[in-house]
């Protein structure tokens, strides 16, 4: 499995470099480091995201209040900012991480403990998060001349030639690949994904975890409320408004099975990119932002046809072993 | 062919020669496992035919054949004396077989006439379903049956299981069904419900159906049936009319075997008590449970399905609550609130459903194996693969386990081998007692010799081993003690010194020695 595992992600790259030849013909320029840099960046936060709903969707779950909790977190950082420019942004960052992990963790609590389908109560925690939001803002914005200069600063800064923001990306990204690959609680959140019934009888308590993910998922929002703030530089109740959607959309193009239990960070990066690939070369060779729309919801099927191809390719392996048994 | 009762047309009433449905010479093989071989059965208009065998004797799979699910890999159906194929349930459907199963398999959120005339609704002369003669013809058939305070309007979700069977009889009478199959009907029946079924089976005697009626219940088949086929390990082993017959020459068919498996041998050197249970009882399930295991047994736990056995041991594997009674291993008190608590106590249960409960298809087998295991294999957290590799190794080497790589998916290998993964992998928790649920159930000889193998290893070891079984010879060879359990008590506790198959048949259905 592992193997057909690669074997998708490989897949994956490939359409992304195919993707890349065919815009550099129309424009030369795309491909050039430098450009490919900022396409990266451009990404960040897309990326981390996908990685926060990635190991939600592993447990057969999914955190659609990403996008609200985003939204309320960053007006919440802004407005403190606005009010307090004082306090070092290190500190509102660890501020962003404990408000996102608070949502989060409403979320898990229902999960868990009431046993509610993920999906109907992160359908409700969407509208209350971002419905909160108006309440603590007024409605108000936070603009740009409100907030400070570290505030806006500090991710555009450059460390070795690639933007602060780049490397939080990297960072949050090396972070998910250690938790997946090499903790108690990575291989617990696959084999639920998997077989939740047989990991009952192992000894792995089910509801914990899947409160343990929407913690992690709150967190990731969190903290790119942050991220998102400080690069558009616009706190409103509008901010990230859908956004749940492309976060998915990165997911199950990055071969995350929505039925759970198949996915690598691998896949989630890659997912993430070739939508911020899709997004950020359209304008350039004068593709109207519609097709953009019409070209990710094709990769998303496309996507969803060919994992669900590999994934019966795996059963016809099975019986033929079965019969040579 | 050991055939024990012979035919006798001229006593009491005459009782029809001729069969309606001949199966003659079916056999049926799964990957690894014989299901049937080449066995008989006749069933004959205006007659029930019970079908008798233990867990495992091929009833199911022959049900299956019957009603088109399976093809028979040789063999002949015949219906009135001409060969027929049965390549699909419609087939089946459109020869007049219709099966009636333990839970009814009709839909739920339809009513009662549409469930009737599913698939054979009578028609407009547009084409549409004509309601108005569908409910009236329903009312009719359930009229005949005797069955008319059913309202062909409700939904079947409303009525209980009794009335579903109804439903499903009176489906069977819609369509004409000449044959009918009743696949252990009373299962879920109280006893009120169960005469009314025998009343409704009376009826359709005299419709002249014939009637195949499977059911573990002794008292049941005695009451209801006019003949009797015996099923063993996939063969036929005795057929003929029941009132010819005494119970214990038909327990004494289902049982009595060839030994094809040599189970390992091994001196008993029997402990101390490790686990005592006592008074332990579940508000639906079981009732005052006591028990004591000792350092080095192997102890059976006998009964039919649904005795209750698996019940309790979930219970003691802290998968399942109990309302009262206490669990005490190695002299402390234990209350296991999950299974987590369990594996630390030292109490591993290896559970029943191998597929649903026991492997993770998809992870790897090393993953697998240490999955119960990953707070001895990791370190504050974080896993140590070079461990979790020499747990997987070391256990899969004692199993004997045949895989090209321990990163190799479990969901590639074969029955056996992921009954040995899962073995192992409750093995490297390093319990005191393990509770084997079905270790043996659908897996090929060899596999099981195996595992009954391995289980010798361990007790030689020192562990101590519960082993839940339905198969007579694997609790005979493999137990030192055995205890029954019949609708969810304790029903005697045998010492495995001369027991003999006929006395736990007899114990776990309630029949007097």
């Amino acid at each position: 499995m592992k193997a057909l595992l690669k074997y998708r992600e490989v897949w994956l790259l490939v359409a992304i470099v195919v993707l890349i030849g065919l815009i550099s013909m129309r424009f030369p320029g795309f491909a050039n480091p430098a450009n490919l840099r900022q396409v990266f960046n451009d990404t960040s936060i897309l990326m981390i995201l996908a990685l926060g709903q990635m190991v939600v969707i592993l447990t057969r779950s999914i955190d659609l209040s990403m996008a609200s909790n985003l939204c309320i977190t960053g007006m919440v950082v802004a407005m403190l900012n606005a009010a307090h420019p004082t306090i070092p942004i290190p500190l509102l960052i660890v501020i962003a991480l404990l408000v996102g992990l608070v949502l989060g963790a409403i979320n898990g609590l229902l999960v868990w403990r009431l046993n509610i389908p993920s999906i109907v109560v992160t359908l409700g925690t969407l509208t209350i998060y971002r419905g909160a939001t108006f309440v603590i803002s007024g409605g108000a914005w936070v603009n740009a001349d409100q907030m400070s200069p570290d505030f806006i600063g500090l991710q555009r800064a450059a460390f070795l030639g690639i933007p602060v923001l780049s490397w939080i990306a990297i960072l949050v990204n090396a972070l998910f690949f250690l938790l997946m690959t090499r903790t108690a609680l990575g291989r617990s959140i696959y084999a639920i994904g998997v077989n939740p019934t047989a990991s009952v009888y192992a000894g792995i308590d089910v509801g914990r975890t899947k409160f343990i993910v929407f913690c992690i998922s709150g967190m990731i929002g969190g903290l790119c409320g942050y991220l998102w703030i400080s690069r558009y530089v616009i706190a409103s109740v509008e901010v990230a408004n859908g956004y749940e959607l492309n976060i998915i959309a990165a997911c199950v193009i990055g071969g995350i099975s929505i039925a759970g239990g198949i996915g690598s960070v691998g896949g989630a990066v890659l997912g993430a990119l070739f939508l911020g690939i899709i997004s950020n070369a359209l304008p350039v060779i004068n593709i109207s932002p519609f097709w953009q729309m019409a070209i990710s919801g094709s990769a998303i099927i496309l996507a969803v046809v060919l994992n669900a191809r590999g994934e019966r390719r795996q059963g016809r392996i099975i019986l033929k072993k079965a019969e040579a048994a | 062919m050991d055939t024990t009762a012979q035919l006798n047309p001229t006593t009491e009433q005459p009782l029809a020669a001729a069969p309606r449905l001949t199966l003659s010479g079916i056999s049926k093989s799964f990957p690894g496992v014989r299901a049937l071989h080449d066995v008989s059965l006749s069933l004959y208009p205006g007659q029930v035919t019970a079908l008798i065998g233990e867990n495992g004797a091929g009833k199911s799979t022959l049900v299956k054949i019957m009603t088109g699910i399976y093809q028979p890999d040789a063999g002949t159906i015949s219906i009135d004396g001409k060969a027929v194929t049965l390549p699909s349930a419609h087939a089946a459907f459109g020869h007049g077989i219709t099966a009636i199963h333990q839970e009814t398999v009709l839909f739920d959120d339809l009513t009662v006439a549409e469930n009737i005339f599913l698939g054979h609704a009578p028609r407009s002369r547009f084409g549409t379903i004509d309601w108005r003669t569908m409910r009236k013809n329903a009312r009719e058939v359930l009229d005949t049956m005797g069955a008319g305070h059913i309202d062909a309007d409700a939904r079947l979700k409303d009525l209980g299981i009794a009335n579903k069977h109804l439903v499903a009889v009176a489906r069977a009478m819609s369509i004409d069904a000449q044959i009918v199959i009743m696949d252990e009907p009373t299962a879920a029946l109280s006893l009120k419900e169960i005469e009314e079924l025998f009343l409704l089976i009376e009826f359709l005697k005299s419709e002249g159906k014939a009637i195949l009626f499977i059911s573990h219940k002794f008292d049941e088949i005695y009451r209801i049936a006019d003949r009797y086929t015996v099923f063993r390990d996939g063969e036929m082993v005795g057929e003929g009319l029941i009132r010819d017959a005494g119970q214990s020459q038909i327990v004494r068919m289902m049982v009595g075997r060839a030994v094809d498996h040599i189970f390992p041998q091994r001196k008993a050197e029997i402990g101390a008590p490790v686990l005592t249970v006592s008074g332990l009882s579940h508000p639906t399930e079981f009732d005052d449970i006591g028990f004591e295991l000792h350092r080095g047994e192997i102890l059976g736990f006998y009964g039919l399905v649904g005795a209750g056995r698996s019940e309790v041991m979930q219970a003691i594997a802290g998968i399942t609550r109990t309302s009262s009674g206490t669990i005490t291993l190695e002299g402390k008190s234990i209350a296991p609130k999950s299974a987590a608590d369990s594996i630390d106590a030292g109490i591993v249960y290896v559970p029943e459903e191998r597929g649903k409960q026991g492997v993770v298809i998809g992870l790897p087998i090393f993953q697998n194996i240490s999955l119960p295991s990953l707070k001895r294999t990791s370190k504050s957290g974080m896993l140590r693969l070079a461990e979790e590799f020499a747990l997987a190794r070391s256990y899969t080497e004692r199993l004997d386990l045949r895989a090209s790589s321990l990163s190799q998916d479990v969901g590639t290998l074969s029955g056996g081998n992921q009954q040995k993964i899962v073995i192992a992998k409750w093995l490297a928790t390093a319990p005191k007692v393990i509770i084997l649920d079905e270790p043996t159930k659908g897996i090929d000889i060899g596999s099981k010799a195996a595992v009954h193998g391995f289980m010798a290893e361990l007790v030689a070891q020192g562990l101590s081993v519960i082993m839940v079984s339905s198969e007579l010879p694997e609790i005979l060879g493999m137990s030192d003690r055995v205890i029954v359990m019949r609708e969810g008590r304790i029903a005697s506790v045998y010492d495995n010194k001369g027991l003999d198959a006929e006395t736990l048949v007899k114990t776990a259905a309630g029949i007097a020695a």
